[in-house]
């Protein structure tokens, strides 16, 4: 079977600006979009640019725009698109582009980091075994630890891409609600206030762009809802 | 550009950040990767990690210690393996200290499950000794260990590829790489060199494994005439998906999975009658391979089914999400209405770059230490799974070890004064990268891979023999030859993954030669290394360890002692 690939190139050295090529290639319809950029870059087209690392959806190296969508390209198949036309490939939105679809995370990974993800939680009364933590607890967390650090949610978040560049994001909110609803975390106040700064979680706009494209199907725009929630309650309590 | 540290890790896994934040307590410290940190292979560890806690029932690390040495079919270093099985519960109290969101059981502690070959009292049935997140264990370790990363000071180097060890005065220096963005080299220039560069399964056409793994750490330590211990145990994991090779772990069949042939039946019952689908994974990858090869396969087909129906619904979702979704994504199957169509995957390598207890690389079969250089992970060798690894005991290595390791660093760092770095360092990398860029060469990388893939495939994986071996050893004699002979259409140096993939072949390369010229010498079976033509462990003869190093006349391979202390060798049955 034949597929076509439209894909955005932009090769820093040569190129003044970005243009698209296409790429008609033989396909089965079980192939990965990865499947379909390697057998390019190995038989049509070795200077295709763009990152992978385990193939299966559990990295988050490889996201990259498909048909607009931000969606990790070892995690869809050829039948997952309406292959009778062109496929089209881009690099995730937002992010600077440095050569074709291999983009700068520099920026993504600082606001993880600016969130402060480890400031580990601080009962510690149980030194020599587990601390306890019951199933329901837990289970308040469970969402939030699928997540993969591909950058999706970022690109797809209309507050990002349309209104305000310096939002926090999708990503690191949900990283600060790992550690403000684990259970073992005592004091969450600074975390709170934290992420409540200036472009910080009440940039949400609650768009759902971010659930609506996670490939780990985390419920995102949920996560950072029951977070505000519980800033609200914890941090401004009605004066009585 | 030339970087100073104390330590520079070159590998950002679970080995690799842990041995990082250890040391990191008294040194500046450099993780060097050549993919982002977080992409590392570690995160599609599954299943579990090991450690006796005894949170389910009784449980004692000396029959973690024993299954471990069966396991490994004698082959492992029982003074490893007994530091191993000692001090995995406290490192998981620490894991979960450090805030690892484990499953938890009724009772808020860390909840465990069982897992292939861990047993209760040496062997009786199996035990519940896998503590676990969900079936995602290895990326929420690595996502915790990256937090803690970030906020304690350690200056993370992604996408550098590392290409060059550096020697001053017969002490390690250094490495030497280059910044895959833009081709400049980078010199890390260090007291302390740390390999945790992870496995080759990508040397086969059928892996578990990520793109990435791909032998760096091995081609690194023969290009330095270092000597590789054990490569001839490659473990082949059962149940990859068919065709794709993605892992289904061991968990699916932990929480009641059974594996079946082309009639439906149990065939594990025959092969292993106690542990049945729960026996190790030698021991199951020749079962399935052995019921395909005499005609029960599934609808004649090379694969067999991996039956989860029996699971129920509730319990995939809670405790198998990942691979569900995989089995669906990729498939389209919904496990809990159909078979998975399963078949060996390349897994995991258990031999590696020879270290001692503490991490410290060692010269030769004498156990001469190397100064200044480490290895830790599945790049290293210390030896705990010997000629076939545990489920769940990969993990725990990484933890126990990684905190060995940066803890002997951390001390012997203190005071210490930087060795001169070569001359030559920056120019390697350029004279490297300019060989390859200028080459005139016309062979091409995904071709010479492909044959590699095959011919490894063919010749050299869960069954072998003699005349197989030298003609895959022969293949590699070609394909070096073709190797030199490289051309690069790429000519950027922006992100040149062609240029970076003649490199990682060139490595893959050097691995495949170790592992099959390890395996052609040692003519038993034992683990994973099976001999159509030894069928028989000959502990006589062949109970010590092989180390592969490089001469002026080719390969060579040495000889060491087993550490034997608590447990003779034994007939290793199931």
């Amino acid at each position: 079977m034949k597929v076509a690939l439209r894909i955005y190139r932009f090769n820093p050295e040569t190129d003044k600006e970005a243009h698209y090529d296409i790429f008609n290639l033989e396909a089965n319809l079980n192939d990965r979009i990865l499947d379909c950029l390697n057998k390019i870059r190995w038989e049509l087209d070795s200077s295709l640019s763009y990152r992978m690392s385990c193939g299966h959806g559990i990295c988050g190296s490889d996201a990259v725009n498909i048909n607009g969508i931000p969606a990790l390209a070892c995690q869809k198949l050829v039948k997952d698109y309406d292959y009778s036309k062109e496929l089209l490939i881009e690099p995730l939105k937002y992010f600077p582009v440095i050569k074709d679809l291999t983009v700068d995370l520099r920026l993504f990974f600082q606001r993880i980091k600016a969130i402060q993800p480890a400031i580990p939680p601080q009962s510690l009364d149980r030194q020599n075994s587990e601390r306890l933590q019951s199933v329901e607890d837990r289970n308040k967390i469970d969402d939030a630890i699928k997540y993969i650090l591909c950058g999706c949610c970022v690109a797809a978040c209309p507050v990002i891409l349309e209104q305000e560049p310096k939002f926090v994001g999708p990503a690191a909110i949900l990283r600060a609600q790992k550690y403000i609803f684990d259970s073992r975390a005592k004091d969450t106040t600074e975390r709170m206030q934290n992420i409540e700064e200036s472009y910080g979680i009440w940039g949400c706009k609650s768009y759902y762009m971010c659930t609506v494209v996670c490939p780990k199907n985390i419920k995102v725009t949920e996560a950072i809802l029951k977070t505000k929630k519980k800033i609200i309650q914890e941090l401004h309590p009605k004066s009585e | 550009m030339i970087h100073e540290y104390d330590v520079v890790v070159v590998g950002g896994g679970i080995a690799g950040l842990y041995t990082a934040l250890t040391a990191a307590k008294q040194c500046r410290v450099a993780v060097v990767s050549k993919v982002h940190v977080t992409r590392s292979h570690s995160v599609a560890a599954q299943g579990g990690i090991a450690a006796s806690l005894g949170n389910e029932e009784e449980d004692h690390w000396e029959w973690h210690m024993y299954d471990t040495v069966k396991g490994s079919d004698y082959l492992a270093d029982q003074d490893a393996t007994e530091i191993l099985s000692k001090e995995a519960p406290n490192a998981i109290i620490t894991l979960e200290h450090m805030g690892v969101p484990f499953t938890r059981n009724a009772q808020g502690r860390i909840e465990q499950r069982r897992f292939g070959g861990h047993t209760r009292n040496c062997g009786e049935a199996p035990v519940k000794r896998a503590c676990y997140v969900s079936d995602r264990t290895g990326r929420a370790i690595m996502d915790t260990l990256y937090d803690h990363c970030l906020t304690k000071g350690i200056d993370i180097y992604n996408e550098v590829f590392v290409v060059h060890l550096l020697f001053e005065s017969n002490r390690c220096c250094g490495v030497a790489g280059y910044d895959i963005a833009d081709c400049s080299p980078q010199v890390f220039h260090a007291k302390t060199v740390v390999l945790a560069t992870g496995g080759c399964g990508k040397i086969y056409e059928t892996t578990s494994n990520g793109f990435a793994s791909t032998g760096d750490g091995f081609a690194l330590a023969l290009d330095s005439l270092l000597p590789l211990e054990d490569m001839e145990f490659v473990q082949f994991h059962p149940t990859g998906i068919y065709g794709l090779g993605i892992l289904v772990s061991e968990a699916a069949r932990a929480e009641g999975g059974i594996l079946r042939n082309g009639r439906g039946e149990r065939f594990m019952e025959h092969y292993a009658p106690v542990l049945k689908d729960l026996a190790p994974r030698d021991i199951i990858s020749r079962a399935i391979l052995t019921e395909i090869k005499e005609g029960r396969g599934v609808e004649g087909k090379e694969y067999v089914h991996l039956d989860l129906t029996n699971v129920g619904i509730e319990k995939l979702a809670e405790k198998l999400p990942e691979i569900s979704s995989f089995v669906k994504t990729y498939l389209g199957i919904d496990p809990s209405e159909a078979p998975i169509p399963v078949a060996p995957t390349c897994h995991y390598i258990m031999g590696g770059i020879p270290t001692d207890i503490e991490g410290h690389v060692l010269s030769d079969e004498k156990g001469t230490v190397l100064p200044g250089l480490f290895a830790v992970g599945e790049c290293a060798c210390v030896s705990v799974h010997g000629a076939n690894r545990l489920g769940c005991n990969s993990l725990i290595d990484l933890v126990v070890f990684g905190q060995r390791t940066g803890t002997t660093i951390a001390e012997n760092c203190k005071g210490k004064n930087l060795t001169p770095l070569p001359q030559q360092a920056e120019s390697i990398v350029i004279d490297k990268i300019n060989g390859l860029l200028d080459s005139p060469g016309n062979e091409r990388v995904p071709v010479l891979r492909g044959a590699m893939q095959r011919l490894m495939t063919e010749k050299c994986s869960v069954f072998r023999n003699g005349e197989d071996l030298q003609l895959a050893l022969a293949g590699i004699q070609q394909l070096e030859k073709c190797c030199v002979n490289i051309g690069i259409c790429n000519k950027s140096k922006i992100f040149n993954y062609e240029l970076q993939e003649a490199m990682e072949f060139a490595n893959m390369l050097k691995t495949a030669k170790a592992i099959v010229f390890s395996a052609l010498q040692r003519n038993e079976s034992r683990g994973a290394h099976y001999r159509n033509d030894y069928p028989k462990r000959n502990d006589e003869e062949w109970l010590r360890h092989s180390l592969v190093h490089v001469t002026p006349e080719g390969l060579r391979v040495a000889y060491k002692p087993v550490s034997i202390t608590q447990f003779q060798p034994e007939k290793r049955r199931y």
